[in-house]
């Protein structure tokens, strides 16, 4: 769950990171810091993005009877 | 000869009032095979009901065949409910029915409407109980039958929107007496477990009984206690059940599950471009003014002649070149020919662009020279060009 609001959350300053620069006000240096740190957001949000690999799992019990999370074969 | 002559009419009239005056006719239910339906433009149904041996004609006034849910078809078994009574003018006995039902799903649809009822009044189809669902659910519980289309249709559809959030199955039986127990469960579990941000819970189309299991009240009430919001997604788009009321998200089929539940990469990957550009835009335009700031006020500087005036502008350049450079490196290379396209830039604009115009910067023991009282003959002075510099000895001062 922590990692999917992480997700979120990265969009999200990516967002409030525009409109500050778009408010076009400030220092130049201040706005370079925001400008690096959204590039760091595109490369971050790009790579989980562009994952392409898909994890399926089913729910079984063992012979114990504790629950497994198996890959399930499509 | 014959005393008593009656008219066609009192005959039937006659009838008629015994069969109306009788205490069972007058509220009979009957099951039969439906056969000869005809649907009337007036609205009137007219049909026969019927078992292997016998027959007996209906009619259904428009107002009684408007509340009928299902479309009666020849062939299937009906239960009916109404008054018999003759139609002086034929001289015929007909069933008029107020209540038609498919035999055998009658008690399903009373059941249904009673628990719907039942829930509602619990509160448990209040809109303001249904949980959001996450934007990006990092993993999905589905909980259905490992066996059917349905959940590789899910699958299917969620690799295809956004293979990041992983996927767990929660094998259920979703059709016979054990559904319900089973799915209930599932869902406590995959609540007790953490499981994932968000359950699909559903099965493909299937009779009114097939999809009964969705429901039950069981079902609704673990649906309605589950902490992770709950999508149903039960048989195809027409079909309703309870699940879908008390589910914090119902979907029209399990494919619309996994797009409900999942946004598509494809929109946040164009999203994401467009915010860079908007950066990239901004940065630009923020450049674009402070150069023309500059410039602005090499301007002014020029007429009165460069001076510490440039060599200051210099210095804090080139620490302003080597942050931007620093800030951007160590980005996507794309990134790196940018910033030194800006950093080129800016010195392009800068106080800088003055010397290439062929003015020097004089640099003497104190620093930089704007008065000639500053130097005295013999003093060794620097001369900075816009390429490279010269040592230079003064030979004579002229005030």
């Amino acid at each position: 769950m922590k990692k999917t609001v992480k997700f979120e959350d990265d969009l999200k300053r990516l967002e409030e990171i525009v409109a500050a620069l778009e408010k076009g006000e400030g220092e130049l240096e201040k706005a370079l810091a925001l400008f690096a740190e959204g590039a760091e957001l595109v490369k971050k949000i790009s790579s989980v993005l562009d994952r392409a690999e898909q994890q399926v799992n089913i729910l079984s019990r063992g012979e114990g009877g504790e629950l497994t999370e198996e890959p399930f074969e499509i | 000869m014959h005393d008593n002559v009656f008219t066609v009419t009192q005959v039937n009239n006659y009838i008629k009032n015994i069969l109306d005056d009788d205490p069972y006719l007058g509220n009979v239910v009957v099951r039969g095979e439906m056969s000869n339906f005809k649907a009337y433009p007036s609205g009137h149904w007219y049909f026969s009901l019927k078992d292997e041996n016998c027959s007996i004609r209906c009619v259904m006034f428009k107002g009684d065949a408007m509340r009928v849910r299902y479309r009666p078809e020849n062939g299937m078994s009906f239960i009916a409910a109404g008054r018999v009574t003759v139609y002086p003018r034929d001289g015929q006995y007909q069933l008029y029915c107020t209540m038609l039902e498919p035999d055998g799903l009658g008690a399903l649809y009373a059941a249904f409407e009673q628990l719907k009822t039942k829930l509602a009044a619990q509160g448990l189809f209040d809109p303001a109980r249904k949980k959001p669902l996450p934007r990006f659910p990092e993993k999905i519980a589905l909980i259905t039958s490992p066996a059917g289309a349905a959940v590789r249709d899910m699958i299917r559809i969620a690799g295809r929107r956004f293979p990041y959030s992983k996927i767990v199955i929660v094998p259920v039986r979703v059709q016979g007496a054990e559904a319900p127990g089973e799915i209930a469960t599932a869902i406590a579990l995959a609540n007790a477990l953490e499981l994932a941000d968000v359950i699909i819970t559903g099965r493909g189309g299937g009779s009114l009984e097939d999809l009964w299991a969705f429901n039950d009240e069981q079902v609704a009430m673990a649906i309605a206690d589950s902490r992770i919001p709950v999508i149903s997604a039960v048989g195809h788009e027409p079909d309703v059940t309870i699940s879908d009321f008390v589910a914090d998200a119902r979907a029209s089929t399990p494919s619309n599950a996994a797009e409900i539940a999942l946004p598509d990469a494809m929109e946040l990957r164009d999203r994401v471009m467009s915010l860079r550009r908007s950066m990239e835009i901004s940065v630009e335009s923020l450049i674009k003014s402070k150069r023309n700031r500059l410039e602005r006020a090499a301007g002014g500087i020029l007429s009165r002649g460069p001076g510490g005036y440039v060599a200051e502008r210099r210095v804090a350049l080139d620490m302003l070149s080597q942050r931007l450079i620093a800030a951007v490196s160590g980005e996507v290379s794309a990134r790196r020919m940018k910033t030194a396209a800006l950093a080129a830039s800016l010195d392009a604009m800068s106080p800088l662009k003055v010397l290439s115009r062929g003015y020097a910067v004089a640099i003497g023991e104190r620093g930089v020279m704007t008065d000639a009282d500053q130097a005295s003959p013999g003093d060794k002075i620097e001369l900075t060009l816009h390429r490279g510099s010269l040592k230079c000895e003064v030979y004579e001062v002229n005030k």
